[in-house]
């Protein structure tokens, strides 16, 4: 019995020294939370590194879950400033955005398959299936498998935005949640086409992951052409606030939008916009 | 326990039995009240979808397209169904065979590592199954016919889940089959398939049925493993090889993207899978009851 109890003191005191402590953290920190899309989340992580060894005090944590879920939260008070990778919304003309990147929207192919270069009226064939096989375009990978994202998301509405579709127009073949997963499928069929965020996909391409970026009406899906603008696609990266914003939230909206965050931009594939 | 031994015991209690009760009356109540909270948030929430499209447009409109309004959930519904009855079929088969090697035919270190790498598999977080699935299956099952994510992919995965389930509770059914029935069956005769088979495993057969019940639960509710592996288009499959949406994926992939109606609309589809599960307990019960009649 007493084997037991000590025992039990043994698990329970460390916990309950941890929960003590991490009250106590709390009282001599400021917390941020940041809610919103999974696009921006680790490029915010990054930067919320970098803040957190300059200002000692202040503690941010991130949470995902899409940029209407930042929204929703941003409008319930549940978080500090939401992350949205999209332009807001008419219908959300009560908040303000703050852009601090540019992101683009790349068409993804498997690696071995031939085609460059789609044009948006090609894009807008395969996915109404208009145009179903790969030979319509010079390769050889047989029925193209198309895949598409879930409603609601941030790259859909970018999507259907730029090539002037609506849902019920596209016929998928699969349909994903997460840019990581979109690339997972990609490269692991010869046939799919999809698209996702340029920085994700970039990345992925350059770290031995079996997808490639196809160019969009002649212009190829790079950083420089998502910087310089001439890349049809973008979409802007923004951290949104409602109203009045306290000292440490403006604070970080400040150090976000400047050059110090340049470099963390970079490793993400995103630009910075030019002011 | 029926009612007269109960009063029995209640007789001879002190102040610590009496105290004990009331503490276990009390959380019972607590985890009870809980799910009552959980079912009647769901069903709460679903109800400005009932006012504002109301339960026929789930059947009668063209297509899920919540954010262009289109609200039909039938399909999702049969997608739900078929990738856990898939699930089951493959599993049952799969469980009472490891079940039937555990008790009769394992060695003492071999059935002990066989049942210590099932545990390891009801282990598995579904997000692992799901990512192995989707990196490994389903290119393989792409090999045969396009796009690999599939329903087969889906009851695949979802099969690996359950197998446990399935294989841990037969074992323990047969286990619990009097040691009579089968010795007696050898000392008629009967060769030790023979026994298996045609006392053993009758005997155990209600106890089976209801583990093959909660696993077909919990295949209809599984969401992570699925939704990367099913290819989550919403059509009633009619092949295999076919991508479908099952209604928890569906939560999945748009709640936290969903907004006013389309919201509403999942939290409707959550409460259909609820009812769902709630009838096919129903009918457990009910089909083992019968069982054990025969």
């Amino acid at each position: 019995m007493l084997g037991y109890r000590i025992k039990l003191a043994a698990v329970a005191l460390p916990l309950l020294a941890l929960t003590v402590s991490a009250i106590q953290a709390k009282a001599d920190e400021t917390r941020l939370l940041l809610t919103g899309s999974s696009t921006i989340a680790p490029i915010a992580e990054e930067i919320a590194h970098l803040y957190e060894e300059k200002n000692q005090d202040v503690r941010i944590d991130i949470q995902t879950g899409g940029s209407t879920k930042g929204v929703i939260d941003q409008r319930r008070g549940l978080n500090d400033i939401a992350m949205v990778s999209r332009r807001l919304k008419p219908s959300e003309s009560d908040l303000t955005a703050h852009t601090f990147a540019l992101d683009g929207l790349a068409m993804i192919v498997h690696e071995d398959n031939a085609v460059e270069d789609l044009s948006s009226d090609d894009i807008r064939a395969i996915y109404t299936r208009k145009k179903t096989d790969w030979s319509d375009f010079g390769d050889d990978g047989g029925e193209i498998i198309i895949i598409n994202k879930s409603e609601g998301r941030a790259t859909l509405d970018l999507f259907l935005d730029h090539f002037g579709l609506i849902p019920p127009d596209i016929k998928p073949h699969m349909v994903i949640g997460e840019n990581e997963q979109g690339i997972k499928a990609v490269a692991g069929n010869r046939s799919a086409i999809g698209y996702v965020a340029i920085s994700t996909a970039f990345y992925d391409a350059e770290h031995g992951v079996a997808i490639k970026l196809v160019g969009l009406d002649g212009v190829l899906a790079t950083v420089e052409n998502v910087a310089n603008g001439s890349y049809p696609a973008i979409r802007q990266l923004n951290l949104v606030t409602a109203g009045e914003v306290s000292k440490t939230t403006q604070a970080f909206l400040d150090f976000a939008q400047s050059e110090a965050v340049h470099e963390i931009l970079d490793t993400f594939h995103v630009v910075a916009p030019s002011r | 326990m029926s009612w007269p031994q109960a009063a029995e015991r209640r007789a001879g209690q002190g102040a610590a039995d009496r105290w004990l009760a009331a503490l276990l009356w009390a959380a019972a109540l607590f985890s009870s009240g809980i799910v009552f909270v959980i079912v009647s948030t769901v069903a709460v929430e679903a109800i400005p979808f009932l006012r504002e499209i109301g339960l026929t447009r789930l059947v009668s409109d063209e297509g899920w397209y919540p954010t262009y309004g289109r609200f039909q959930m039938t399909a999702m519904l049969i997608g739900s169904l078929v990738v856990a009855a898939g699930a089951c079929v493959l599993a049952l088969p799969a469980g009472v065979v490891s079940a039937v090697y555990l008790a009769f035919y394992a060695g003492r270190w071999s059935g002990r590592i066989y049942q210590r790498l099932l545990e390891i598999l009801a282990g598995i977080p579904s997000v692992v199954l799901g990512f192995w699935g989707l990196t490994t299956v389903v290119p393989l099952i792409a090999k045969v016919e396009q796009p690999g994510t599939s329903l087969l992919a889906a009851s695949f995965v979802l099969t690996l889940m359950i197998l446990p389930t399935v294989a841990l509770i037969a074992f323990a059914r047969i286990a619990a089959v009097p040691d009579a029935y089968y010795r007696g069956a050898i000392g008629l005769g009967f060769s030790r398939w023979q026994a298996i088979r045609q006392v053993v495993l009758p005997a155990a057969r209600p106890g089976i049925a209801t583990g093959c019940i909660l696993a077909f639960a919990r295949a209809l509710g599984e969401t992570m493993a699925v939704v990367m592996v099913a290819g989550n288009i919403v059509q009633v499959p009619t092949s295999v090889f076919q991508p479908v949406r099952t209604l928890s994926a569906n939560i999945a992939l748009e709640v936290g993207y969903a907004m006013d109606v389309h919201r509403s609309s999942l939290f409707a589809s959550a409460t259909i899978l609820v009812l769902a599960v709630l009838v096919i307990f129903a009918v457990g019960r009910w089909v083992a009851r019968e069982d054990a009649h025969v």
